[in-house]
């Protein structure tokens, strides 16, 4: 295996909900869709299992590991949020419980870019916004109540610590202020607004046709805005331009968006393969899928295809590949950066349902492209 | 069949199929008939976490009418061995299959699609098929009967 080609980690115990580095990248916390957080130490190619989180007592649906303070926080279906810090002399993960104050199922859990807060979305329609309290000595909430009328699927942090996007159930992404007096400076002015004071709402957008908003990034620069909708579309915002461009794909919902640099971005999801898209000129544009095998895209597992090949060949059996042609064999769930800077993404890391975690490197997305391009 | 693992917004600590439920409106899609005539028809309803697919058998007469309503039933008493199985059909059709998504987590998406299609197949070649055995039974039978009197 060259290597330029994928680097395929399989684990085997079941679907990955969530993943997540620490920040030199020798350590990774795995959920496989169970109530506890693993934590895996590289050896060599293989990952060995150093010690499992279990506090929740439903499955984790996030995690998120701080880089710079080494703290994990994990967030459950049970409405709870733990927040993991390393005891040095014992080596074990010791867990402190947050105060949420959500009566629904927590579904997705970042820490902000200086590591002082983290923001839980929830089923209770509302973002918890967390902080730590010096006096009392825990993590409390404050609640992003307003627009929101559904369950929040998934949430980005803006690059100066204060903006919040959150793509929700009820088909809209939105922007956020989470400026908490006492933890956050004043944040320069930027394209979705000067003043900032908690729970402001910058920006409020939909995909047009409608369809869940399962994923959202900020941009490098934060200036523009990307998100997904289970209509298959990919949306991007620049408010400073007012620009809203919709991208629709021709393939099944995607639930993870990445952005590699300001002029590219993958999606990952249902359809098993991380797809890129491109910035030409203004146009952002679908561009290829990153998955090896373009030729492979077409499976012919629709049920429109079943029947057409019935038609035509008058095959009533279905193919006898069980497999997928692509690296992951199921829905992708979530993409991660696994190297670079947030402007320059060298490698991302995505895991699945099929339990597999796989790290592509975008050097092999400028070559595959080349290959596309004769 | 795009499901994703849903935790109830309506009950605390819950989570349950929402196509079932139908508690929270936005988290459903349209549904979707494919028919070929009012008697023969498939419904297929979505929603974030489930997908339930109904099917309408073609039941031209009455001993269709009475193989299909076996037939389902000797199918829906085993549900359990059939995993993705729904024990009682939805109003108005005869057989209904729930795919949620530990359904989805469990097994292959395409492999799913394959099992309904061919499931789709097969009931209407099985019942046609046990419609020909009964008619030529019950005339065997009828002539060895009528043989007595001869």
């Amino acid at each position: 295996m060259s290597a330029q080609a994928p680097i395929i980690n399989e684990f085997n115990l079941g679907p990955i909900s969530c993943h997540s580095f620490n920040q030199d990248r020798t350590e990774l916390a795995v959920c496989f869709n169970t109530n506890v957080v693993s934590i895996f130490r590289k050896a060599g190619a293989a990952w060995n299992l150093v010690s499992s989180l279990a506090e929740h007592d439903k499955p984790v649906t996030s995690v998120d590991w701080a880089p710079k303070s080494n703290r994990i926080v994990t967030c459950s279906q049970d409405r709870n949020a733990y927040v993991w810090t390393l005891d040095s002399a014992t080596q074990q993960w010791k867990p402190t419980l947050v105060l949420l104050r959500i009566n629904r199922a927590a579904t997705f859990v970042r820490w902000s870019p200086e590591e002082d807060k983290f923001a839980v979305a929830s089923g209770s329609r509302c973002i918890s916004v967390c902080y730590f309290e010096e006096d009392n000595d825990w993590w409390v909430g404050k609640h992003i109540k307003k627009p929101i009328r559904s369950t929040v699927l998934s949430l980005d942090w803006h690059p100066n610590n204060v903006l919040l996007a959150a793509g929700c159930a009820d088909m809209k992404a939105r922007v956020f202020s989470a400026f908490i007096k006492g933890v956050d400076k004043k944040p320069a002015p930027s394209p979705w607004g000067e003043k900032l004071p908690f729970n402001t709402v910058c920006g409020e957008f939909t995909n047009g046709t409608g369809g869940w908003i399962h994923s959202v990034a900020f941009s490098p620069n934060g200036d523009a805005l990307a998100f997904t909708g289970h209509d298959s579309t990919i949306t991007i915002v620049s408010p400073a331009t007012g620009s809203v461009q919709s991208v629709r794909a021709p393939y099944l919902p995607y639930l993870s968006v990445l952005w590699l640099n300001e002029n590219q971005i993958v999606a990952a999801g249902h359809d098993c393969a991380p797809h890129l898209f491109e910035i030409k000129g203004q146009q952002w544009s679908f561009s290829a899928s990153l998955d090896a095998a373009v030729k492979k895209a077409d499976v012919g597992f629709t049920a429109r295809d079943t029947f057409r090949r019935m038609d035509s060949r008058g095959q009533s059996t279905a193919s006898n590949d069980t497999e997928v042609n692509t690296h992951h064999q199921n829905t992708i769930n979530s993409i991660r950066v696994f190297s670079g800077t947030r402007d320059h993404v060298e490698q991302f890391s995505s895991s699945g349902i099929d339990g597999k975690l796989i790290i592509w490197s975008t050097d092999n997305i400028a070559k595959g492209l080349s290959n596309l391009h004769l | 069949m795009c499901l994703e693992n849903f935790s109830s917004q309506v009950a605390e600590r819950h989570n349950k199929p929402e196509v079932e439920t139908g508690a929270s409106k936005e988290v459903l899609l349209n549904p979707l008939i494919i028919s070929r005539n009012d008697k023969e028809r498939v419904l297929i309803e979505t929603s974030v976490n489930s997908l339930r697919v109904s099917i309408a058998i073609k039941q031209a007469d009455e001993i269709e009418r009475i193989l299909a309503h076996k037939f389902t039933r000797f199918l829906t008493q085993r549900a359990e061995s059939f995993v993705i199985l729904r024990r009682k059909p939805i109003e108005g059709y005869d057989i209904s299959f729930l795919i949620t998504n530990s359904h989805t987590e469990q097994m292959y998406k395409h492999k799913l699609v394959d099992f309904i299609i061919q499931f789709m197949e097969e009931v209407d070649k099985e019942i046609s098929e046990m419609k020909l055995s009964l008619n030529s039974r019950a005339r065997i039978v009828s002539e060895s009967y009528l043989a007595q009197f001869n």
